[in-house]
């Protein structure tokens, strides 16, 4: 299911069954459902009618002029008929990869203290499973017990993997999605039929697609001009009459047919269809035309910053020592305090590290090393090690610490951490025992290409709003990095959604974009539109 | 003599530019309900109108409201002057004794002035007492214009009204349109008609003996003051059976521009007016754009058509080129005091709007001369248009085109900010399908019909012209006419009536239903990704729209009229 892969145009097994369906759809009651291309199959059947009588007559150069425009018109139908089939029979084949990923799927079922395998298509709400690394999630849940790292690329096309755990706002997984360390046990929340999944299959088989709104009005321009048509060349037979010509039915059929919107009116349903595959081939997951129409509409974009500007963590860029301190020493120092920093931030300063002065992580398990774990009292999480006490965190908890074992702050810390802060970082106070050592510059690093699709958007009329919790210092030097148009700091979910009425009250349609993490799990639609 | 063309048609083209500034915002005032330097003198009136009718002009009303005012409004005016027509020999101001109207003609009559369509039938000066003209014809003269005005104005405050349910006050805009707007303008050019030589008495004719020695009579009547709101409220309605050729209408060269520009200014005037309710100038410059690019095209094909003559009689040894001493090209039926340029100008510009008054006969036209006059009326009579209906017809176009243009950029069509959604284009469609719907049934009637081709007076293709230029005339509400119909029978009577009502009041329904569909939408800022309304990529689109939709729509039936006989021309034969 990772690798769902676009279907080739020709597929001998979708261009049969399509050939079939089209063959189906010749049915009136079926056509009817679109004017134009009813009007193209009722003329077609009368000018067959008229060639049969003719041909029985035995009118044969009459019959043979009538035989190849009742050949077009049929044609013109069955070549609509065919388009819609076709671009349905790829919806089917793509949403058939789907189902088969949901029935293939094995859930180890928690049954009391063992676990059995059961396919994933009987699982029921509330039925708790065991996931482990490599295996597909069988339903849609929260997650009980376990934290696992999940490559959710089949639903979200971020190729990246998220971190779920149980507890908090991180606990939902989706069916179809691949745990790829560790393992998690998922309490089901959907029964069969209702999960995502299954809504994604009804989407791309086209079976519950509605019209959009566009789409009826512009129905109604082609039905509207069809009667216009109709009555042209209906007149046209007296106009004819009084300049002694008698114009034969198969004739202003003929024309009637070059006049209504024929190419149009008959590849609509087929260009809907091919659109929403098409979108779904992207990763994207439209759950209704509408909503597609919508997303054109867009005047205002806000987006959060964490998360969908930024990538969620913040990462170590540089550390800058104070006074005579060698940067490698602090360097050293950082990395020994966040060897069991198990945090990205801490992760990240191990890499630094390693990468500027190639120190290496050491195996702290000889050396009689004592780990102090981040707590939010505390504030600053390090080591104990040999005599030394090293310690990263924040600036007042780091110069208090220092205080505490004698030493003083260095008249240029304040400076320094004001920079960081200024660009948009986060300083983080490394001390060791009572000396301070430097400062960690953690940053906010912005997604890769976020630039440039920020502009993009804006070529289509869209403006870009972010949203951060951040100060406005920290919040304006992303929002220049990111190149947004505007930005909203130190915002809460209240002022969310004081912006969104604001613009709405402009008269303008704005769409949200974030992973709802701080959203008190509001919604789990990566991207929401209201009006 | 290619100068003169584009010298006459420069100075009238800029002349209307000028013209028609001032003049839309000044009913943008007027609308609006601003002081004017009018007001000492109309307020007065104003108030005692309201008092006496009972109007609450501070009451506004929904679209439908507004528009069964319209319609009440309307029905009771057709009536009256039916009652007026058929009673004339027994009321005052009948000199000539004239004796009632006959039902069908009155019928057709009274549809027609009451349509601001006024076809006539008749001939003026043999049929009407001048109260029937002034009382009758010269009232429905002024409250059929101000009545489309009034439309108008309603159907741009349904586009440019955020979140509102109301278009106005009916009563209010009709009062208004006819007090401030036609009022003053028609007082002026009045005076100034009748010092250029136009009549204005209430006379018995005048009986004169001619240079060879025969008697003539010589028609008088209130003829200055007719011809003043007939051009101004494209009515079009002579007061003699020849129109605007006839000298007592239109003497001098002078008049004959005057007059043209009577015909374009309001309808030109009113895409200001929009562009400065709307709050955006250049929307209602983009419109002026559209139309007056429109009636350049039109105009230089009629003159083209016309100065180009006849080729067989070329070949016959006829000179038809121009000259210091004469016109050339097609004179037939056209006055000698006007030549082909002001001839084809005025058709041009009379049939682009809903006038329909002529100085030159169309029917005598060569046929790609007399096809402009019959496409410009298939269009719809929205270059300029006729007052009021111009506009909101050529709103409905744009309407079609930002909806055709949404698609293509993948945005919800706007039009000023409102979405444009399925209700909107249901009534658009309305409104362009009872167009050729009331024109192609009733001729396809007709042309089978024994009635309808006992009026046709040339045989062949010209024939069917004289039909469809009919039928057409009748559903845009022109008036003009191909002459060679004899048009006074009952069939045509009833038939051309029943179609001029169609043609006003079921196309204004959908469009004010348009304007109260669109009222009650908020209206979108525009931004970067909104399709402009105001530029010329519009403007060329707009026009890409109308002619093309008008073009699927009546070329079939063109063909078989004067296309064919422009072709038959060619290769020598004549109808």
């Amino acid at each position: 299911m990772a690798e769902r892969k676009a279907t080739a145009l020709w597929d001998a097994k979708i261009v049969k069954v399509a050939f079939n369906d089209s063959l189906r759809k010749f049915d009136p009651r079926i056509q009817a459902r679109n004017p134009v291309m009813f009007v193209v199959e009722v003329t077609a059947l009368a000018v067959t009618i008229i060639l049969g009588r003719d041909f029985v007559e035995g009118r044969m150069a009459l019959a043979g002029f009538e035989f190849q425009i009742a050949i077009w018109l049929w044609f013109t139908v069955g070549f609509a008929n065919f388009a819609e089939a076709m671009a349905e029979g790829r919806g089917k084949a793509q949403a058939e990869t789907l189902r088969r990923t949901r029935t293939e799927t094995q859930a180890k079922l928690i049954d009391g203290a063992a676990t059995k395998l059961v396919p994933a298509t009987q699982l029921r709400r509330g039925d708790v499973v065991l996931v482990e690394a490599g295996d597909v999630i069988p339903g849609d849940g929260e997650i009980v017990e376990g934290v696992a790292a999940v490559n959710e690329a089949a639903i979200t096309g971020e190729s990246a993997p998220v971190i779920r755990e149980s507890g908090g706002d991180r606990s939902a997984v989706t069916g179809g999605t691949t745990v790829i360390s560790d393992w998690i046990k998922v309490r089901i929340t959907a029964n069969p039929g209702e999960t995502f999944l299954d809504r994604m299959i009804a989407l791309v088989e086209g079976a519950h697609r509605q019209k959009t709104p566009n789409e009826i009005a512009l129905s109604i321009l082609l039905a509207g001009l069809t009667i216009i048509f109709m009555l042209v060349c209906i007149s046209l037979y007296p106009f004819a009459l009084y300049g002694g010509t008698s114009l034969s039915m198969p004739v202003l059929v003929a024309l009637l047919v070059c006049l209504i919107p024929t190419t149009i009116g008959g590849l609509l349903s087929a260009i809907g269809i091919a659109g929403m595959d098409r979108l779904v081939q992207h990763n994207v997951l439209a759950m209704s035309g509408r909503a597609v129409e919508a997303a054109g509409d867009v005047d205002t974009l806000l987006l959060d910053k964490t998360g969908t500007i930024t990538l969620g963590n913040r990462m170590a860029t540089e550390f800058i020592p104070v006074l005579d301190v060698r940067e490698e020493d602090l360097a050293d120092a950082a990395q020994l305090a966040s060897l069991a920093d198990e945090t990205p931030e801490g992760r990240s300063i191990v890499v630094l590290a390693k990468r500027q002065y190639n120190l290496r992580g050491r195996d702290l398990a000889e050396k009689d090393a004592h780990f102090i774990a981040f707590s939010a009292q505390t504030r600053m999480s390090g080591v104990d090690l040999g005599g030394r006490q090293i310690r990263k965190g924040a600036t007042d908890e780091a110069v208090k610490f220092a205080a505490e074992h004698g030493g003083k702050a260095p008249a240029e810390l304040p400076g320094i951490v004001e920079r960081i802060a200024k660009n948009g970082g986060t300083p983080l106070v490394v001390v060791d025992g009572a000396h301070i050592l430097g400062v960690i510059h953690l940053k906010d690093i912005i997604k890769e290409g976020i630039r440039e699709r920020f502009e993009r958007l804006r070529a289509m009329g869209m403006r870009t709003v972010m949203i951060t919790g951040d100060n406005p210092l920290t919040a304006a030097a992303i929002a220049y990095e990111a190149g947004v148009d505007d930005f909203r700091a130190e915002a809460t979910p209240e002022t969310k959604l004081r912006l969104i009425r604001e613009e709405q009250a402009q008269g303008k349609l704005v769409a949200m974009i974030g992973d709802g993490t701080n959203d008190h799990r509001r919604s789990r639609r990566p991207t929401s539109v209201s009006r | 003599m290619l100068a003169n063309a584009v010298i006459q048609v420069g100075i009238f083209s800029v002349l209307v530019t000028a013209i028609s500034v001032p003049l839309g915002l000044y009913m943008a005032r007027v609308f609006a309900g601003e002081p004017t330097r009018l007001d000492p003198i109309l307020k007065p009136v104003e108030r005692a109108i309201y008092r006496v009718c009972g109007v609450h002009p501070r009451t506004e009303q929904t679209w439908i409201e507004y528009a069964i005012s319209m319609l009440l409004f309307s029905a009771v005016g057709m009536l009256l002057l039916y009652g007026l027509e058929r009673l004339q020999q027994f009321l005052p101001f009948n000199p000539q004794h004239m004796s009632a109207v006959a039902p069908d003609l009155a019928f057709n009559t009274a549809a027609s002035f009451t349509t601001n369509t006024n076809w006539q039938a008749y001939g003026g000066e043999s049929t009407m007492s001048y109260l029937t003209q002034m009382a009758g014809l010269a009232y429905h003269n002024f409250v059929s214009a101000a009545a489309g005005i009034a439309v108008a104005i309603a159907v741009i405050r349904g586009f440019v009204r955020r979140s509102a349910t109301t278009l106005g006050n009916f009563w209010v805009d009709l009062t208004r349109a006819t007090l401030w707007v036609l009022m003053p303008i028609c007082f002026v050019l009045t005076l100034v008609l009748v010092w250029q030589g136009v009549p204005d008495n209430l006379s018995a004719y005048t009986q004169v003996k001619t240079l060879e020695g025969a008697t003539q009579t010589i028609a008088q009547g209130p003829v200055a003051s007719q011809e003043t709101i007939k051009e101004l409220g494209t009515n079009g309605g002579g007061f003699f059976n020849a129109n605007s050729a006839h000298p007592y209408e239109n003497p001098t060269p002078l008049t004959n521009l005057l007059e043209m520009l009577a015909i374009f200014a309001i309808g030109a005037g009113l895409t200001h007016t929009f562009g400065a309710m709307a709050g955006d100038r250049r929307q209602g410059w983009a419109l002026f754009a559209t139309m007056g690019l429109l009636f350049l095209m039109g105009a230089s094909a009629a003159i083209w058509a016309e100065q180009r003559g006849n080729p067989q009689f070329a070949a016959a040894g006829i000179n038809q080129t121009a000259s210091a001493s004469q016109s050339g090209g097609n004179m037939e039926g056209k006055e000698v005091r006007y030549g082909i340029v002001n001839s084809a100008l005025w058709a041009t510009v009379t049939t682009d709007t809903s006038c329909g008054a002529v100085n030159s006969m169309h029917d005598s036209y060569t046929p790609l001369g007399g096809l402009v006059p019959l496409v410009n009326m298939q269009i719809g009579e929205i270059i300029f248009g006729g007052v009021g209906s111009g506009l909101y017809g050529m709103l409905v176009m744009a309407v079609l085109s930002v909806f055709i243009a949404g698609l293509m950029v993948g945005r919800t069509p706007e039009y000023l900010g409102k979405k444009i959604e399925g209700r909107e284009m249901k009534l658009a469609m309305l409104f362009i399908l009872i167009f050729p719907a009331v024109i192609l049934i009733p001729a396809a009637v007709a042309i089978v019909s024994k009635a309808g081709l006992a009026g046709i007076s040339n045989p062949g293709p010209h024939g069917f012209s004289q039909i469809l230029y009919a039928y057409t005339e009748a559903s845009a509400n022109n008036g003009s006419a191909f002459a060679g119909l004899s048009a006074n029978t009952p069939f045509y009577n009833w038939s051309l009536g029943t179609v001029m009502l169609f043609g006003r009041f079921m196309m204004k329904i959908p469009v004010l239903a348009l304007a109260g569909s669109l009222v009650g939408k908020k209206a979108a800022p525009p931004s970067a990704g909104t399709f402009p309304t105001n530029g010329v990529i519009f403007v060329i689109l707009l026009i890409g729209v109308i002619l093309i939709v008008a073009a699927l729509t009546f070329f079939p039936a063109d063909a078989l009229g004067p296309i064919v006989e422009h072709l038959a021309m060619m290769k020598g034969k004549l109808y």
